[in-house]
């Protein structure tokens, strides 16, 4: 029941309340309430602000390198033998990943804020660094946390975030990934909401987060309709991004929301298989419930407590997703797929072998399902995958399994 | 007149204020919980709160979060602690009861459910840490019907306009936050807390109970001399803690903690 989105209804959209359908919203706890009053209001004035977004344009530019190329990728198509595969390089960006280009804004809105000191949750790394980056960048004050166990597992990144100057905050409490990351940011914030920004690395959290991370996330997007424009004449048949909250999924998704014709595939974390219940698909397994200050679709027991998640990917590896994608999947305007652990391991060497490029272990599910998917369709489509990330944070977890020590 | 209602009126004419403990359902062990409640009235609680143990407690500190790990170790679920309340009332059909919790499990309820069962255990009132009033809006008329009475919380960040509207959205009491912070992390300032919370009083008629940081009872006292009553959770939790395979020595460790408070507010009474 797939319904047609127009670009009016696109623009209502999250309401004034921050609800994408019966997703989103404001579940706080009250000492937060009025921050994020403050923030959403502040980002609605500066989002009309030419020097704001003149600013945000030109930092995307000159320091994150954009726009990041779409790349067809020849060999991976021959393979497939289907549909023509094209990658977007996000993995080319400053630091690797799209998270960069989230991080840029909500530096920029602190500044305008004149917050000197940054919070964020990381759980790949990936966000922390591109926090730690623009922080350093900027001046400001930086703090990280992250599960225990991502910070066993993503050692390089967390070294890369102290060489950048933030400190990192090993979480211990729960299941020690992201989703206590999460908490331990919330009640940093609480404890220092006077003069400390959240960046929150995704589009989850309570409104206006998952607004304003869609709209920096957004020029991946926008980039590809120019591109494919430019490049093919004409706009790709399909999409496929990974989700772990969303950001890469939506930042693509987005621009093309009104456009019928183009099929959106979010993949997510499959982990040892859905059956096993040992994974993190939320949006494919789970059901609706509020956590981190939104109503979406979530991983819990029958009593409404967080369930434990698994997947080989760190940044995959959240009970949760953003509302606007639960709202998409609700509506039937986008398809959640999953995949398991061992495909994603083998999209990460199919790529690498056949393109030369090594993508993230989260990016690495969306190459999987996208070479998937691309088999069974015309040789005169077009399918993007969303290159989300470069896999140099992951070599050791992929060592590892090879029974390598490195 | 809701239970709650009752109490604070009673106590406000006596001239005495409510000394308000709280405790996590099915901490240390969910065999206990009933007990402990009435451990709590015998030292002299006025109302309880009951919290109802998450997996992710984001607005607390390590104390709280514990205990909603031992709970949950037990599998202490949303269902079990309503049998534990209608436990309870069977031999105290007067002090009133109070569910703190976040919003998750009860959603998973489902809150007609939730609503029914509550009202049926004989719970008093509901406060929802993550749920302002803003998203209240399905809870609401579902309490109303029921007299559960709604409680929302009021921060040091909170403006004078939500003030009164937060205010407007709840019966039985309002919950001043004193401090900036999760629950069990700072010492409060006394000076600061007793300025805001006449502020509140100017702002709203209902009862103002003040929680998040009060340890002993000095500072029940101080903030007792300014509210309307007191509510005392991380000392007391982190006392279960400590206490955890001894039940009797915790009864005990529990009074001996609540008693010097509740003298203290007592004194005030003049
Ligand atoms: C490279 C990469 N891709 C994807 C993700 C998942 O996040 P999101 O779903 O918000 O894009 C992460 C998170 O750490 C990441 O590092």
């Amino acid at each position: 029941m797939s319904v047609k989105l127009t670009e009016e209804m696109l623009k209502a959209l999250p309401d004034a309340r921050g609800h994408f359908g019966a997703f989103g919203g404001r579940f706080v706890s009250e000492t937060l309430m009025d921050s994020l009053m403050t923030l959403e209001k502040e980002y609605l004035r500066l989002k009309e602000d030419p020097e704001f977004q003149a600013t945000f344009d030109s930092d995307l530019a000159d320091y994150v390198g954009r726009p990041s190329p779409l790349y067809f990728a020849e060999r991976l198509t021959r393979e497939a033998g289907g549909a023509q595969i094209w990658l977007k390089r996000e993995d080319l960006n400053h630091t690797g990943a799209h998270k960069v280009n989230n991080t840029i804004g909500q530096a920029l809105l602190a500044s305008f804020l004149g917050k000197k000191r940054i919070i964020a949750e990381t759980g790949a790394g990936q966000h922390g660094v591109a926090t730690a980056t623009v922080c350093a960048r900027l001046g400001l004050e930086c703090h990280v946390f992250m599960g225990a166990e991502d910070v066993k597992r993503q050692s390089l990144n967390v070294y890369r975030m102290k060489l950048l100057g933030a400190t990192v905050h090993a979480v211990q409490s729960g299941t020690k990934t992201l989703k206590d990351a999460m908490n331990d940011a919330m009640r940093d914030w609480v404890a220092n909401v006077d003069d400390t920004f959240y960046i929150i690395g995704t589009v989850a959290g309570p409104h206006p987060y998952p607004l304003l991370v869609r709209d920096f996330q957004s020029v991946i997007g926008r980039e590809i309709r120019k591109q494919a424009m430019e490049k093919v004449g004409k706009l790709p048949d399909a999409l496929v991004a990974c989700v772990g909250g969303g950001s890469n999924a939506i930042g693509m998704f987005y621009p093309f929301l009104a456009d019928e014709s183009v099929e959106l595939y979010g993949v997510e974390a499959g982990g040892l298989g859905i059956e096993t219940g040992q994974h993190a698909a939320p949006l494919c397994a789970g059901r609706p419930g509020v956590l981190h200050g939104n109503r979406t679709y979530l991983m819990e027991d029958e009593n409404g407590q967080i369930a434990g998640t698994h997947s080989v990917s760190a940044g995959l590896d959240y009970p949760g997703v953003g509302p606007e994608h639960a709202w998409l999947k609700d509506i039937g305007r986008a398809n959640y797929v999953s995949v398991t652990d061992d495909e994603a391991l083998d999209g990460f060497r199919k790529l690498t072998r056949v393109e030369g490029i090594m993508p993230a272990l989260e990016t690495a599910h969306a190459v999987a399902y996208g070479v998937k998917l691309a088999s069974t369709m015309d040789k005169d489509q077009m399918l993007v995958i969303n290159i989300s990330g470069r896999g140099d944070k992951d070599i050791h977890t992929i060592a590892q399994l090879d029974g390598i020590e490195i | 007149m809701s239970r709650i209602e009752g109490v604070l009126k009673a106590l406000k004419e006596q001239g005495r204020k409510a000394l308000i403990p709280y405790i996590t359902a099915g901490d240390p062990h969910p065999d206990q919980t009933v007990s402990l409640m009435h451990a709590l009235v015998s030292a002299g609680a006025d109302i309880i709160e009951l919290g109802v143990p998450f997996s992710d407690p984001m607005a607390d500190g390590p104390v709280i979060q514990l205990a909603c790990e031992r709970a949950l170790k037990h599998g202490t679920s949303l269902r079990q602690v309503m049998a534990m309340v209608k436990e309870f009332r069977k031999t105290d059909p007067d002090t009133p009861v109070v569910l703190m919790g976040y919003l998750n499990p009860m959603e998973a309820m489902g809150y007609e459910a939730f609503a029914d069962a509550a009202a049926d255990a004989g719970v008093d009132g509901v406060l929802t840490v993550d749920l302002p009033p803003e998203e209240a809006d399905q809870v609401a008329p579902l309490f109303a019907d029921r007299h559960l009475d709604p409680i929302f919380l009021l921060a040091p960040t909170t403006t004078d306009d939500r003030i009164k509207a937060i205010s407007e959205h709840s019966s039985g009491y309002v919950y001043y936050v004193s401090i900036k912070g999760v629950t069990g992390s700072a010492t409060i300032d006394v000076d600061e807390v007793a300025k805001k919370v006449a502020h509140v009083h100017e702002l709203t008629a209902l009862p103002v109970g003040v929680g998040f940081g009060i340890r002993d009872a000095e500072t029940a006292a101080a903030v007792g001399r300014v509210s309307d009553g007191v509510i005392v959770g991380s000392v007391l939790v982190d006392t279960i803690a400590r206490h955890q395979t001894d039940p009797d020595a915790l009864r005990n460790a529990l009074t001996d903690l609540l008693h010097p408070m509740r003298e203290a507010l007592d004194s005030l009474a003049h």
